[in-house]
């Protein structure tokens, strides 16, 4: 039973039903018509959104930066505390992700609002209310706000490996902070990086709910796009098929990047 | 320094959590005034039927498709585990598709299946009635089928990640005694190999669990007019000011928070156990 490859034969079938033929029937619509005859305008038709994809990218890079920014220092943190309390600290950041991203979403939505509470506090001050819903900014503070515990975990990850002594020897050595940093931290989390980048940015640069609720009409991203031409009224299986395809292209490329950034610096430090 | 700029993180992350907390026990609709104390969004919650329909349903596609997944997932990572290595690491990159690639590229390559596979069933019973046979197969396949075949399809690749490490680990040699001790392959799978990989087949169950229970995006394209906890609340969504969306998000995180602390509680408790264990 344990040398028995015929176990898999179940999920063989499975995959090759649910998993590899949608992909090909997406490869499929994307080069032909609606009558099935092969065609490239599908491909050529995504010209005039070039606006939407470059947003997209655009957005989600925003993003991906601030959430590294940001996750950064909260990784190391947490990496230099006892073990007891970074098992809180690390309940404590996961704790939001359990929670579905709609209702996370949502609770922006009614922050951000014309008369929503920041306006309000602001108004408190004495300063105009600011339109902060419907904006980019509002899409990227979504984006930041539902993933960076994708960047703070594998970020924390890579850095309880590193060996305290290693940072006490670079300052003993006479790094400072800075030089502590770039030479021998940031290269060390290398791994964590790539792995926090391409968590961050798959997500965020395919998204279609973020933006629908916190970006309103201005800011349709390339997921808003597929999603119409196969629910929304745009309804066209080709094109979306064409749409898919491209975004896979991205996030393929997106992946094979942060692969061999995260892969260089392993081998440079074994 | 250090504390503060934790605090900062960490207000960041739950004051949204919080400020729908508190609005959800608000008299009035109102997102900015607390009017006063009430519980009345959480009873309309709990009488809303269209919420309580959907969370069945979760729960229910949640544990068949878990299952399924489960079982067909823990019996690929043993076969899996058998084959030589070239065919081992082209499953293996298949099976990663769906976890690496987009959620949505995921949910509109399988409804393009179902369009497909939907209209072949259309096709199959023209031909029956051509042929003059009382055939007919279901032509409705949007609904309860192919959201099980969509969640048992993402579900599938976490159980065989979490497995699969699990059965290499085994010594294989534990199997191969029991074999020589005269169990047949099934008793020694049962009795030997089964308990050695439970925790992993557990975890794999869970994470299934909540997976299931959590997506949107993908039942969303695979749905038809069937409604999932994360699609309710989605259409809820959509009307400007609706508190019971921030009732049940309360409750939800209630819910989470208990399970992850009554979880700790008994991890922390086994943990003194088992070292209380090795003192005595």
């Amino acid at each position: 039973m344990m040398k028995n490859k015929s176990m898999a034969y179940p999920y063989l079938i499975w995959m090759v039903i649910f998993i590899a033929a949608p992909l090909l029937i997406v490869v499929y619509f994307a080069f032909t018509t609606a009558d099935g005859s092969f065609t490239l305008s599908n491909i050529t038709g995504i010209a005039p959104y070039t606006a939407v994809f470059a947003r997209s990218l655009m957005l989600a890079a925003v993003a991906t930066i601030i959430c590294l920014v940001m996750a950064y220092p909260v990784s190391y943190f947490l990496s230099r505390m006892r073990a007891s309390k970074q098992h809180i600290m690390l309940m404590l950041v996961m704790l939001p992700m359990w929670m579905n991203f709609l209702l996370r979403t949502y609770a922006w939505m009614t922050l951000l609002e014309k008369n929503g509470i920041i306006n309000k506090i602001l108004g408190f001050f004495g300063i105009a209310p600011l339109q902060m819903i419907n904006t980019s900014g509002a899409v990227v503070l979504g984006m930041v706000y539902n993933y960076l515990p994708y960047m703070i975990l594998p970020l924390y990850t890579a850095m309880v490996k590193i060996d305290d002594s290693l940072i006490e020897a670079a300052q003993d050595l006479g790094a400072g902070t800075w030089r502590t940093l770039t030479k021998v931290l940031i290269p060390m989390s290398m791994p964590g990086i790539a792995t926090g980048i391409t968590m961050v940015f798959v997500p965020s640069v395919s998204t279609f709910i973020i933006s629908r609720m916190l970006g309103g009409g201005g800011n349709m991203l390339i997921g808003d796009l597929i999603e119409l031409q196969f629910l929304g009224n745009s309804l066209n299986y080709n094109v979306g098929s064409a749409m898919s395809l491209l975004l896979m292209v991205v996030v393929l490329l997106c992946m094979s990047l942060t692969n061999t950034m995260g892969d260089e610096d392993v081998e440079g430090v074994i | 320094m250090q504390k503060a700029y934790l605090c900062l993180i960490f207000s960041f992350f739950y004051l949204p959590i919080a400020v729908m907390a508190a609005f959800s026990f608000n008299e009035s609709k109102s997102r900015t005034v607390f009017t006063g104390f009430t519980f009345k969004w959480y009873v309309d919650l709990f009488h809303n039927q269209r919420i309580l329909d959907a969370l069945w349903l979760s729960l229910g596609l949640a544990v068949v498709a878990a299952t399924i997944a489960t079982i067909v997932g823990t019996m690929a990572a043993i076969g899996i585990n058998a084959m030589r290595k070239t065919p081992r690491a082209i499953i293996n990159n298949i099976s990663y598709l769906p976890v690496v690639n987009p959620e949505i590229i995921t949910g509109v390559s399988l409804m393009l299946l179902f369009v497909v596979g939907k209209q072949g069933l259309t096709n199959l019973n023209g031909w029956f009635s051509q042929m003059g046979w009382g055939i007919r197969v279901p032509e409705e396949i949007f609904g309860l089928p192919t959201l099980v075949i969509a969640h048992v399809t993402f579900c599938l690749p976490y159980v065989i990640f979490n497995v699969s490490p699990k059965l290499r680990q085994m010594d294989i040699r534990l199997y191969e005694a029991a074999l020589d001790l005269g169990c047949n392959p099934r008793q020694a799978f049962f009795k030997v190999v089964l308990p050695e990989i439970t925790p992993a087949v557990l975890s794999a169950f869970l994470i299934s669990l909540t997976y299931s229970i959590d997506d949107f995006i993908i039942s969303y394209f695979s749905s038809g007019n069937m409604q999932t906890l994360p699609i309710s609340i989605y259409s809820m969504t959509r009307r400007k000011v609706s508190p019971e969306v921030y009732a049940l998000s309360t409750v939800m995180f209630l819910v989470i928070l208990s399970i992850i602390l009554i979880t700790n509680a008994a991890d922390s408790r086994q943990y003194k156990k088992e070292q209380r264990g090795d003192k005595a």
